[in-house]
């Protein structure tokens, strides 16, 4: 009994709150753009959800799986040394790498895998960028028992070969994607491709803030975990809420996660991080709020990267699940009203927080995670001593441990080769 | 309601049989249309204006012109392949509605664009559907716009005279087959299977329920597409829709042919076989 009022006493997802219009817009976005086979899918997913969520049952057994199996509450830790590189600005992360599978990715994995199961549905598919979701789905599918399909681009593959393998560990088929940039934009691509043709039986996992509706109002709630804990741990620990709360923005889930326990507290500003890659020009970063225009990718009208005619633009992050076209619709809408803000910090600066929170605390963070980091490093010589920062520390960075070699060392030989 | 999709479908309902299949398996003595689809700007933009003429030539009844896109996912490999050819060909959605324009005359079929949401909402919708109706596209089929999202799309074609296409599937319900008819215009595209555009040996099984309970909802002329690539499969689903679509079997013949001389010669040929299954010759 023990341990039931241990699950009782955790903040557990919350839902229903903040809902987009019954067509899934957040002001102008979001939306349901999808091939016509799958509009009856999708409001059977949608309207299953929507019982889901008001399920006692299900949400105690989802409480219960994240707390029991996935960890949680994750702790809250507050990073002394570090603050040093922050101006001296208090500095406390959001400890989502602690979480089973090292990322914040198994919180909705959890949520959808539950619900695959209630709607008889036995085969999941899910894409994957940095691998993180696609370990975080095959972990979910080897718990529960379902047949697990994982769609990765063959670039992300190269560079996040750990995951594969860990993916392929837990009962995982890991299916290559040569199409256009070889990243998760064309795993998505193809992993839609596979829902449309066994729609039937097949759950579509997705594992970002992204796609048509309901994804970004269903991955967002599943996600929201991180921002109930972060705020009762801070007002606990700190007898106040923080001044700001930042969080690297791939698709955006880790940081709609945890800026949604704080959008009604308007005195704490929320800043998700983009990433810049080497350059904010064509095909070099993945900062949508830097270079993007209003459009509608893989079922959602939202911010871009894309050209005069309409296509989308590569793009490139030193970080695999940063690298991708769009952003979250329900962030775009955040921008738009002033709630959050948004900036980018490039490779190097990531690579740089990276290396130095490693140093300094003991932690190496997934780079992803470091670009949110970097710019906490700007942030915190803005607002002094006084300032408490919250950081959503996403996942761990043992999968990029060898990218980061091989970046480091191309770093030392450019500079070796300017000298000289 | 665009003239030329409306006469071309009464003309197809109207002309006696004739082809492959024996006019004793037809309903009603009417010939099955045939819509044949490329991949505009494949394998280049200074083919594409003799291409759409060559399916002209072979007896399309209507020609679907895909717009090319970064991230075609309705689309199986050899479509995204024929896209991406496209693509590095350099060419975009205004080069194929100037590609249209220039070839309006010399092409007798009605032309309707295949595209995904993105270029048009880049482009701006107003400013698409004035370029496309100036180039003489008839109808307009968006492939990632389901009816709850289509509204701003059909208002602005319809008041440029474009007929926009809806698909039906076979998870589309009745009542969604009865509010498609209400807002689509020129005929009903019926995805035939679950999946991508693709080559498939045989039609699915869901095609002809789905056909029949379009019928049962709505006059307005069908088009059954995804997967057909033959004759046998165009007469065959002439024996209960008004026409069959096929794309990547002659996205595929476009694509062998590429670097010969008698591209055109090919395709007109390839079409003339779907149409009335005669052996395809140069």
């Amino acid at each position: 009994m023990a341990n039931d009022t241990a699950v009782a006493a955790t903040p557990g997802p919350v839902f229903a709150q903040r809902d987009p219009d019954e067509r899934g817009y957040f002001g102008p976005f979001g939306g349901c753009f999808v091939p016509e086979t799958l509009v009856a899918p999708i409001a059977e997913l949608t309207e299953a959800y929507f019982r889901a969520r008001q399920d006692l049952t299900f949400r105690e057994e989802l409480t219960r799986l994240l707390h029991d199996y996935a960890g949680r509450p994750t702790p809250l830790h507050e990073a002394r040394r570090f603050s040093v590189d922050c101006g001296g600005a208090r500095v406390v992360l959001k400890r989502e790498d602690l979480a089973h599978t090292g990322a914040h990715k198994i919180n909705n994995a959890l949520g959808q895998a539950l619900l695959a199961t209630r709607m008889g549905k036995q085969r999941i598919v899910a894409e994957t960028g940095a691998g993180q979701h696609g370990v975080a789905t095959a972990t979910v599918c080897a718990l529960l028992g379902l047949q697990c399909e994982i769609y990765m681009g063959a670039e992300d593959m190269r560079r996040q070969a750990l995951n594969v393998f860990r993916m392929e560990l837990l009962g995982g088929s890991v299916h290559r994607v040569d199409a256009g940039s070889c990243t998760l934009k064309d795993a998505i691509n193809e992993a839609m491709r596979d829902w449309v043709t066994h729609v039937h039986h097949t759950h579509y996992l997705l594992g970002s803030v992204l796609g048509p509706h309901p994804y970004p109002l269903m991955v967002r709630e599943f996600q929201s975990v991180i921002g109930q804990e972060a705020r009762a741990q801070c007002l606990a620990r700190f007898g106040r809420l923080p001044d700001v709360v930042v969080a690297c923005v791939g698709g955006g889930s880790n940081a709609l996660g945890i800026f949604d326990a704080f959008i009604a507290d308007s005195s704490v500003r929320l800043i998700g991080v983009e990433a810049g890659g080497d350059a904010i020009s064509p095909g070099r970063h993945a900062a949508r709020f830097a270079g993007g225009a209003p459009g509608v990718l893989q079922g959602t009208h939202t911010l871009v990267l894309q050209d005069a005619n309409g296509n989308i633009e590569p793009t490139h992050s030193i970080s695999a699940g940063l690298d991708y076209a769009a952003v979250g619709p329900e962030h775009a809408w955040l921008a738009a009203q002033g709630r959050a803000e948004y900036r980018y910090a490039s490779d190097a600066e990531a690579l740089d927080a990276f290396v130095t929170l490693g140093k300094r605390e003991g932690i190496l963070p997934a780079l992803e995670s470091a670009h949110a980091l970097a710019a906490v490093r700007a942030i915190g010589r803005d607002l002094g001593r006084e300032a408490l920062v919250l950081v959503n520390l996403s996942g761990r960075g043992d999968k990029d441990v060898q990218s980061v070699e091989r970046a480091l060392a191309a770093h030392v030989h450019a500079r070796q080769e300017a000298e000289a | 309601m665009n003239q030329r999709i409306a006469e071309t479908f009464a003309r197809l309902r109207s002309a006696p049989p004739r082809g492959l299949a024996a006019p004793e398996q037809r309903d009603g003595g009417q010939r099955c249309g045939l819509v044949a689809f490329v991949t505009a700007g494949d394998p280049d933009r200074a083919r594409a204006g003799r291409i759409l003429r060559a399916v002209d030539a072979g007896g399309a009844d209507v020609i679907e012109v895909g717009v090319p896109f970064s991230d075609p996912l309705a689309d199986g490999p050899i479509i995204q392949r024929a896209s991406e050819r496209a693509l590095a060909a350099g060419m975009t959605l205004a080069a194929t509605l100037d590609v249209i324009a220039e070839e309006r005359r010399a092409v007798r079929a009605p032309i309707v664009l295949f595209t995904y949401a993105n270029p048009l909402v880049r482009m701006g919708l107003t400013r698409f559907a004035t370029r496309a109706a100036e180039a003489g596209v008839d109808g307009v089929l968006l492939v990632d716009v389901p009816l709850e999202e289509a509204a701003p799309f059909h208002d602005v074609l319809c008041a440029a005279g474009l007929d926009p296409i809806c698909l039906v599937s076979p998870t589309t319900s009745d009542d969604r087959l009865r509010r498609s008819a209400r807002s689509g215009r020129g005929f009903l595209y019926a995805i035939s299977r679950f999946g991508v555009t693709g080559v498939r040996d045989q039609i699915a099984r869901e095609a002809q329920a789905l056909v029949r309970r379009i019928r049962e909802q709505t006059t307005m002329p069908v088009a059954v597409g995804f997967g057909l690539s033959r004759p046998e499969h165009v007469s065959q689903v002439s024996r209960w829709a008004d026409a069959a679509v096929v794309g990547s079997a002659l996205v595929a013949e476009v694509a062998k042919h590429a670097d010969s001389p008698a591209l055109e010669a090919r395709v007109t040929a390839f079409v003339r076989w779907l149409r009335n299954g005669n052996e395809p010759t140069a």
